[in-house]
């Protein structure tokens, strides 16, 4: 069985983000770019099953700027097989131009699973895989932190409000990796070197026939509202006091 | 203007969280309509009717709906959404499993998670864990969300909505639900709670934390935690809050042993009043807290329980 995972490029986990003075966007000039955390533990739980022998090939793909392409790097040192780049350019894609073109590399890799990160800590979205799930007519199975393959089946478990639920789905399918699925692996260098001879094509939205009209406008981007710093109490006396006769909340 | 109001529940009760999806609407204008989606629901579909400001219900009871799987639920919805200009449901673990798929369907993108309505075209949403606040216009015929529950009071009830079935049945043939383990609690639920305790890192041990639940019960709190926490095993992962777990917004939020990370931040900041308990007086924490105590919790913790 083929796996498909599709990875995106993102700010560091680690970066704390700035607004831009003109409020257009946040300012990304300079900053470290990063696999997005989700979607590390996609490629992850993608190389476990291959290495439990319930799949034979891993594709990564990315779409975005030229510089998307050192993600897709990042996924074959993990040990994923072979990339696909689709360039888009400086397009800003929402998610549902971004699932149509997904979709397309689905119809033309036709892989067993679509495993993806269930959102990307830029935008926050959380729409892609249930996106893309849709476009295909799969089943999917969002927030995994377990997932089984057996025979035509994958077996998932996903973080629900309050506990877990646990479907079966028939594959072709699609899941999206919360946090706990896994932890992702180190790289190391010599996989890092071998990853730079594994194969990436390169291909554009255009070449793929694929429309990725936008249908959603960036007005403006503010910094949230700070919070200040309150004060510090001296006793457990004093904060019981402070709750029930300042703030009048207990 | 129409908005439909997709309901959370368990087929028997509605969840709190849809009270502020219909505030949300009320805030885009124009009628509200309630879809209830689930097997044996009559009981959620009267509660909805029940609700201030909903004009109708529309209730789809049948088995193929038990557990509200994505899969027919977003065929439903989509072949429902042509009557609307607006579809919402709350942006928990439910409304964003589903709202994509339904968007998809209709071809039109999704807006997640919005915490404000600038017009009937136009809302803020936070990015980057909240780190960031982006005003987006959709000019997509119909506009598919989901909503912050914190970012919206729920509505009142009052209301006496009609009640409609409708009976479009749609199955789910290649998704098979197995089984569900549900935590059951006494304690308020976290993301609707007045008070919510929580516990990080500093706490040291799951069996450290009963100091925390005793607490929470003296002040009828939900009990939270960081990611650290959680990481450490010291409770399940369904009481994170956070950027990658629940966002909370209380009355009060009682910070025990938890430094502040952003990831943590994000998930509690809008809480109207912060207090916060750590030895170490430069934790971050202590700089969004209104009350800050620098003190060992395993001393200011049960003192405090006890002279509640």
């Amino acid at each position: 069985m083929k796996i498909l995972v599709a990875v995106k490029r993102v700010i560091d986990y680690s970066v704390k983000v700035r607004v831009k003075a003109d409020n257009s966007n946040v300012d990304l000039t300079n900053v470290k770019m990063s696999l997005n955390p989700f979607c590390e533990i996609a490629v992850e739980e993608a190389l476990r099953l291959r290495e439990a022998g319930k799949a034979t090939e891993i594709v990564v793909v990315s779409i975005g700027a030229k510089a998307a392409q050192d993600q897709i790097r990042t996924a074959l040192a993990m040990g994923a097989d072979r990339g696909i780049f689709i360039d888009a350019g400086d397009t800003e894609l929402n998610s549902l131009g971004i699932a149509k073109l997904l979709a397309k590399v689905v119809q033309d890799e036709q892989p067993g699973l679509v495993i993806l990160g269930k959102q990307a800590i830029d935008s926050d979205n959380n729409q892609t895989g249930q996106m893309l799930a849709a476009l295909c007519g799969y089943p999917q199975a969002t927030f995994a932190s377990k997932v089984v393959v057996d025979g035509d089946t994958a077996t998932v478990t996903r973080e629900v409000d309050g506990g877990l639920q646990t479907l079966q789905l028939t594959l072709p399918a699609v899941v999206t990796a919360d946090l706990r699925l896994n932890e992702p692996r180190y790289v190391k260098l010599p996989d890092i070197m071998k990853a730079k001879k594994k194969p990436l094509a390169v291909t554009t939205p255009a070449d793929m026939c694929v429309n990725v009209a936008n249908s959603i406008t960036l007005v403006r981007v503010d910094a949230p509202a700070e919070r200040s710093a309150g004060i510090k109490v001296e006793s457990v006396d004093a904060l019981i006091d402070a709750l029930k006769n300042k703030a009048k909340v207990i | 203007m129409s908005n439909l109001v997709i309901a959370e529940h368990d087929n028997q009760n509605l969840k709190a969280s849809t009270l502020n999806a219909i505030s949300a609407a009320s805030k885009i204008g124009g009628d509200i309509e309630v879809l209830v989606v689930g097997s044996n629901c009559q009981a959620v579909a009267q509660a909805a009717a029940a609700v201030a400001g909903v004009a109708k219900v529309r209730v789809a009871d049948n088995a193929a709906y038990a557990h509200q799987l994505a899969e027919n639920t977003a065929q439903l919805v989509a072949a429902l959404a042509p009557a609307y200009t607006h579809l919402l449901a709350p942006a928990t673990p439910a409304g964003k499993n589903l709202m994509p798929r339904v968007a998809a369907l209709l071809d039109v993108n999704q807006l997640t998670d919005i915490m404000a309505v600038v017009s009937a075209d136009t809302f803020k949403r936070p990015i980057y864990a909240g780190n960031a606040i982006a005003t987006v216009q959709s000019s997509d015929k119909i506009k598919v969300m989901s909503v912050r529950i914190t970012a919206f009071d729920p509505a009142a009830t009052g209301g006496n909505a009609a009640i409609e079935a409708v009976n479009e049945v749609f199955t789910a043939d290649k998704t098979k639900f197995i089984g569900e383990e549900v935590a059951k609690s006494d304690r308020p639920e976290l993301t609707s709670a007045k008070i919510v305790v929580s516990g990080g890192r500093g706490v040291g041990s799951a069996d450290n934390f009963k100091i925390i639940y005793a607490l929470a019960d003296k002040l009828n709190a939900a009990v939270g935690a960081s990611r650290a926490a959680v990481d450490a095993g010291f409770v399940p992962n369904d009481m994170q809050v956070g950027q990658t777990g629940k966002v909370v917004a209380p009355e009060v939020y009682i910070a025990i042993g938890i430094s502040g990370a952003i990831q943590h931040l994000a998930g509690m900041k809008d809480s109207k009043v912060i207090v916060a308990i750590n030895k170490d007086p430069e934790a971050p924490i202590f700089q969004v807290a209104d009350y800050g105590l620098v003190a060992d919790l395993f001393a200011a913790v049960p003192e405090m329980t006890g002279k509640l």
